[in-house]
């Protein structure tokens, strides 16, 4: 078991996902089960190798540093829950 | 006179040209097929038949006018990955509720710039997660076909593939001529295989990800679910283009795809790798593959045994790559800036009770497993691990190019299964994607053909896997397949 309670709960925080104690009790077990699996990946000797960034051997563009878009506050916050002003609104975060 | 639906998106063209059909005429043929079959198979989330008969009026206008485009007034379904101007777009997940976009994604604008006419938004796996189509928050979608016991049609519901399972059922219940769908890990392919149908994921770079919902970013890929191989090909020329939006989309330009049609395979090297050959394919897989080895050879083609060492380990490299980065794809739904918002006492309990509502179970298992395998001290064991992995799982397509131009192997390792049957077990299901996601892994263009039909009367399908932007290799060996095979179509529309 790589996964135990405490350790769903701290990774379901940093997730931002409220668990359940009943669903953290299930994910232990589905997790561990996943991560045991992935395991199998010790076998392979990967000294010296590079970690793989990109499938096409493609320099990424660059484009000049200039502007080329904006204006369009109506779009940006038109499917937001709750806005003011072209503000998003969320509960108060400092007292 | 055929049924309309029935057309190939070739034959359709062509008779929108010749003006024995109009567009309209054709759109409301498949509307009035959706209208009949959806409730039974769900494989649309959101017709919009206004929307569709105003274009077809717009297409038949041009057509009359003599300034058609490539594929005016055909019509296509879209999968709901790809957002659309003013029309819902969900990813089939509850987080996006009521989600509409104020953009196009490129590959649907340069498929509404070719004249084609969308009939509605088509369902899938929630984020593209699954390979069933069962996570959707609208519910799963049944495979138009049925399985055969004893002569009969067994009623048991079988899934479509995923998770463009929307894609594949409507393109084989001929409720759209062809559709989009988007390839993560096997995600047209898959689908393709137990459906019937063609699938071709491209390489990655050569379609904009621009506009769709984003799951995995190194991996995911857009392309077309479609009836031939000659309509697939006839899709990807109007999809693929370069983007500058899309800073992975490669400057290269787009061939035309279906001048392969009909080339042949006289002299092609054909690979088979010999670590497909897993425990657990099953007997009809196995005898396909052979057929397809036998049907290459016939046209000219020369078969040889070829060894990519590191197969075995995709599938798990690709359970660490795929859900680490949908963990942080997936942070902007946050219930502030668009879908769902369930408030909690502060702002970090707004966002876990939106997270926790918002997102369906197999979503929030990937994204547990991708934040615990980015979580500090764990990046270098799981993620730079599964990198380097996948940097020799590619070194093993390129020593393989080598010696051939073309790999065979099985699309699945067995045809459709019932609903409910792989739900439970996450790993039984990932397993599904275990002769697709290597092709993801390394970037490479992959497509599915129809090659046969199970002891169960269910398609079973070949994949072909090509070198990076070989895409016209593959839909020339692909029509050889489909000209030995035949075409699949689903004996009885059961829902009508």
């Amino acid at each position: 078991m790589v996964v135990d309670a405490a350790t769903v709960k701290r990774i379901a925080r940093l997730a931002r996902i409220k668990v359940t104690p009943e669903e953290a009790k299930s994910l232990e077990g589905e997790l561990s089960g996943i991560l045991d699996w992935v395991a199998m990946l010790d076998e392979v000797d990967t000294s010296g190798v590079e970690p793989m960034t990109r499938v096409v051997p493609i320099s990424l563009k660059q484009r000049p540093d200039v502007v080329t878009d904006g204006g369009i506050a109506d779009d940006v916050t038109q499917n937001a829950p709750e806005v003011q002003d072209h503000f998003f609104v969320v509960p108060k975060v400092v007292e | 006179m055929i049924e309309l639906t029935k057309l190939t998106l070739a034959q359709a063209r062509d008779a929108l040209r010749d003006k024995t059909i109009s567009s309209v005429e054709l759109t409301r043929a498949f509307l009035a097929a959706i209208e009949t079959a959806n409730p039974h198979l769900n494989a649309y989330v959101l017709p919009v038949p206004d929307h569709a008969l105003a274009l077809a009026q717009a297409s038949d206008r041009r057509i009359a006018a003599g300034t058609a485009r490539p594929l005016e007034g055909l019509p296509l379904g879209n999968k709901d990955l790809f957002c659309t101007n003013g029309i819902r777009t969900t990813a089939c997940s509850r987080i996006l509720d009521g989600f509409t976009p104020t953009y196009e994604s490129t590959v649907g604008q340069n498929l509404w710039d070719a004249g084609a006419v969308m009939l509605g938004k088509l369902n899938n796996d929630e984020f593209a997660m699954g390979s069933s189509n069962e996570t959707s928050c609208f519910g799963p979608v049944v495979n138009p076909w049925r399985r055969t016991r004893n002569g009969a049609l067994d009623n048991a519901k079988l899934v479509p593939g995923g998770s463009s399972g929307g894609s594949s059922a409507a393109v084989a219940a001929d409720l759209c001529l062809a559709a989009t769908a988007t390839d993560t890990g096997g995600s047209i392919r898959q689908p393709a295989a137990i459906t019937g149908t063609v699938g071709i994921k491209p390489t990655y770079g050569r379609c904009s990800r621009w506009g769709i919902v984003a799951f995995a970013s190194s991996l995911d890929q857009a392309g077309p679910i479609a009836k031939t191989v000659r309509d697939a090909a006839i899709m990807l020329r109007h999809m693929a283009s370069h983007d500058p939006k899309d800073s992975t989309s490669v400057d290269v330009a787009v061939p035309d795809y279906e001048r392969e049609i009909g080339r042949g395979v006289r002299g092609l090297r054909v690979g088979i790798p010999r670590e497909y050959r897993i425990e657990g394919m099953s007997k009809e897989a196995e005898a396909t593959w052979q057929k397809g080895i036998d049907w290459l050879k016939a046209a000219g083609a020369s078969v040889h045994d070829i060894s990519l060492p590191h197969t075995k380990y995709a599938l798990p490299a690709y359970y660490i790559v795929a859900p680490a980065e949908c963990s942080s794809n997936l942070a902007r739904y946050d219930g502030v800036r668009y879908g769902l918002r369930v408030p909690g006492k502060d702002l970090l309990e707004t966002y876990e009770n939106t997270r926790a509502a918002g997102f369906g179970k197999e979503v929030r298992r990937r994204v547990l497993i991708g934040t615990y395998v980015l979580s500090a001290g764990y990046y270098d064991a799981y993620y730079l691990k599964a990198q380097k992995v996948r940097t020799l799982i590619k070194r093993d397509f390129d020593d393989a190019w080598n010696t051939v131009d073309v790999i065979l192997t099985p699309t699945t390792p067995s045809p459709a299964f019932a609903h409910g049957e792989k739900s439970g077990d996450p790993l039984a299901m990932y397993l599904e994607d275990i002769f697709t996601v290597t092709v993801n892994m390394a970037g490479l263009p992959g497509i599915s053909v129809p090659a046969g039909l199970s002891s169960e009367g269910t398609p079973m399908g070949l994949q072909l896997i090509g070198k990076p932007f070989d895409e016209p290799t593959l839909f020339r060996v692909a029509q050889v397949i489909e000209d030995a095979a035949g075409r699949f179509s689903v004996p009885l529309k059961w829902w009508a």
